[in-house]
């Protein structure tokens, strides 16, 4: 197979473990839903909380203006605030991500202790970014969306399975499954750990004669 | 030979490795970067020892965070200004030019960057902005990244892309006056939706397309990442050769006599595929505004709001949250709607040509009284060239103040921000809730529209 044989040719030495993500694998997790789309990077985290130099903290004001009420209280009616919803899943509606390029968003969802999100479509920069840090987007149908919405208005507590292994979410009370695609190169990142930076430094040698043919 | 795609073409001639099944490794000739997203790159490149491999490749300007009045002054809120230092400190240490506030060229990133003859055809651009797509305008394939791909053009000049699929966008016959690349752009994605690009890198085409002036190809290139894709292009011709003759950084010499044979042969071949194709009759397109809080959400200014009666379930629900967010109804009509601020700017509309649509317009007529209007030049040569044609007296007489460069009212990180509730119609490119300010109702539009509705004080068509 040819993926198996690109990663015999790359192997582990070439990636120095000073900036690993954290590994995924599976998770099984209760979800917390939110049954909107077109979900743009501006709702996961405003724009005037880019202001920082450093990567943390992002996750406190993740969906800030749906989150919290004008004068700072959290909104009751927020899935977020709503004690019965947890997890580290979360279910969002289709078109998910979309706008700027911000990775903040991807920090925000992240670090507020998310580590896969749900959706029936992603938007190209943000999924990227998610994969960038160790956080696994799942693409679904829009019938397995449907579904996994309505297990957790029966029950907020309804769990989820998901194997990045075999790239499957499983709806554990409605017994359906979903087999999630997910590029094998970023698939076998998010396994181990890997980083891309780590990959490109070890090709410093083909970058130089690249520069110097063209 | 098989008939190819101009984005092929590019894209292929960049390739430096394969990762079999994953994606492909590509070399970026210009990295543009800013200060709100490159400080974790720059630490993450630190932490791990590096320097940044091509400092030489690589221009830098602080845009988003900046005030646009007293830019002589040091930045009053600490946040911002750490940003804008920290930037400065990073390109220092670094090597990498920085056009700074107090530059002769500053201004936002994707307008100085074709301004100074920095973007050119044929060439791999990236900029931890998505609307870094601006750059496509001239041939180039030029595409918005993350904070990590930043950190990986830091270290290595390459970034890791799975190719994305090939869609091109035709647009026929002669625009109406009065009737811009903006409104193409809005009357593009309200056909095909903020999704309908997503995956794909599009091409503009078509002959309303190559009639466009540069300023008006960067507007459209702009805004096709608000289609969803990763980016837009237009094969370069004789306007932009034009446009990029004797730019500070273009060839000159025997040098752009080379460089302009090979940008001849920047287009794409007869009989080359695309994944996904749509052709437009541009007689059809009206001058456009938006009602709703995506850039899809666009109607003709004489137009009504969609009623939404043939949407169900969570679509409905979503039309309807976000009318309800800008406070109008299913079915209205937005032409006479009182509106409070008006924006003329940012990377999709703050060139030269845009404020002298914009002057033409309010000449000899006075800005409503209720209105407030930013008028903020893209640029610092942007803002020279208003006021060498005379634009600013022209602003000013009919009560418009300009002020300095930066993206300003577009994102609302600096003070530029639009009171909760209150309507604005604004030339940039999102309309997101609070995308100009907590509780903002953003309706977007060409520099006509938003002149016609900074006079009138109400949504008005230009033509009228």
């Amino acid at each position: 197979m040819g993926f198996t044989l690109t990663f015999f040719l790359y192997p582990l030495s070439f990636f120095n473990q000073i900036n690993m993500i954290e590994k995924f694998n599976k998770i099984v997790s209760s979800a917390v839903p939110l049954p909107i789309e077109n979900v743009d990077t501006d709702q996961i985290i405003p724009a005037r909380f880019l202001k920082a130099v450093e990567r943390k903290g992002f996750g406190d004001n993740l969906f800030r203006d749906w989150r919290y009420k004008k004068d700072g209280t959290p909104n009751p009616d927020f899935a977020l605030n709503n004690p019965k919803y947890s997890g580290t899943i979360l279910v969002a509606g289709k078109n998910f991500g979309s706008g700027s390029s911000r990775e903040h968003a991807a920090w925000a969802v992240y670090d507020f202790g998310f580590r896969v999100v749900v959706s029936s479509f992603f938007a190209d920069i943000f999924k990227g970014n998610v994969l960038n840090n160790g956080l696994l987007p799942v693409q679904v149908s829009e019938d397995f969306l449907t579904g996994m919405f309505e297990a957790i208005d029966k029950n907020p507590a309804a769990s989820f399975e998901v194997d990045l292994q075999s790239q499957t979410i499983r709806n554990v009370s409605l017994s359906t499954e979903y087999k999630f695609d997910i590029n094998p190169y970023k698939k076998e990142c998010l396994l181990k750990g890997y980083d891309d930076i780590d990959y490109l430094l070890s090709l410093k040698k083909e970058i130089i004669s690249f520069e110097t043919a063209k | 030979m098989e008939a190819t795609t101009l984005f092929d073409k590019i894209w292929d001639a960049h390739v430096v490795n394969i990762i079999e099944g994953g994606p492909s490794v590509l070399y970026i000739d210009r990295h543009f970067i800013h200060e709100v997203t490159s400080p974790v790159a720059f630490s993450g490149l630190e932490g791990r020892g590096l320097k940044v491999f091509r400092p030489q490749n690589t221009v830098a300007t602080p845009d988003h965070n900046v005030p646009t009045i007293e830019q002589h002054l040091p930045i009053r809120e600490e946040l911002s200004r750490k940003q804008v230092e920290t930037l400065t400190a990073n390109c220092e240490r670094h090597n990498i030019p920085l056009y700074g506030l107090s530059h002769k060229w500053h201004g936002i990133v994707h307008i100085i960057g074709p301004e100074l003859g920095i973007t050119q055809p044929g060439m791999t651009i990236v900029c931890g902005d998505s609307h870094t797509s601006t750059h496509g305008a001239f041939g180039s394939i030029a595409f918005g990244i993350g904070t990590s791909e930043v950190e990986m053009v830091f270290a290595s000049q390459c970034i890791l892309q799975p190719k994305p699929k090939k869609m091109r966008i035709n647009v026929e016959g002669t625009l109406a006056k009065n009737v811009t690349s903006k409104d193409i752009a809005l009357y593009v994605i309200a056909k095909i939706s903020t999704s309908g690009g997503t995956g794909h890198f599009v091409e503009f085409a078509g002959s309303a397309i190559r009639s466009l002036s540069m300023e008006a190809r960067m507007t459209l290139c702009n805004m096709s990442i608000e289609c969803g894709a990763r980016g837009g292009m237009i094969a370069p011709d004789e306007t932009t050769f034009a446009y990029l003759k004797g730019r500070e950084e273009a060839p000159k010499g025997a040098a752009w006599d080379q460089k302009l044979a090979e940008w001849k042969k920047l287009k794409t071949d007869d009989g080359a595929v695309f994944d996904t194709e749509y052709t437009y009759d541009a007689a059809d397109i009206s001058p456009m505004i938006t009602y709703g809080t995506n850039p899809g959400m666009g109607v003709g200014v004489q137009g009504s709001i969609p009623t939404g009666d043939d949407l169900t379930g969570s679509d409905r629900a979503t039309f309807l949250k976000s009318l309800e967010y800008m406070g109008f109804k299913p079915g209205e009509i937005l032409k006479g709607k009182k509106i409070d601020y008006v924006f003329i700017g940012s990377c999709t509309n703050g060139r030269i040509e845009d404020f002298r649509l914009f002057a033409e317009y309010i000449k000899g007529k006075k800005k409503a009284s209720w209105v407030t209007a930013w008028i903020v030049p893209g640029s610092k040569q942007v803002e020279q060239q208003i006021r060498e044609e005379g634009l600013v007296e022209i602003m000013e007489s009919a009560g418009f103040a300009l002020r300095q460069p930066g993206c300003s009212a577009c994102l609302a990180m600096n003070d530029d921000k639009v009171p909760e509730g209150k309507y604005a119609v604004s030339t940039s490119n999102r309309n997101f809730e609070g995308r100009q300010g907590p509780g903002a109702r953003t309706m977007l539009a060409s520099p006509l529209v938003a002149a016609a509705a900074a006079v009138s004080g109400f949504v008005s068509d230009p033509r009228e």
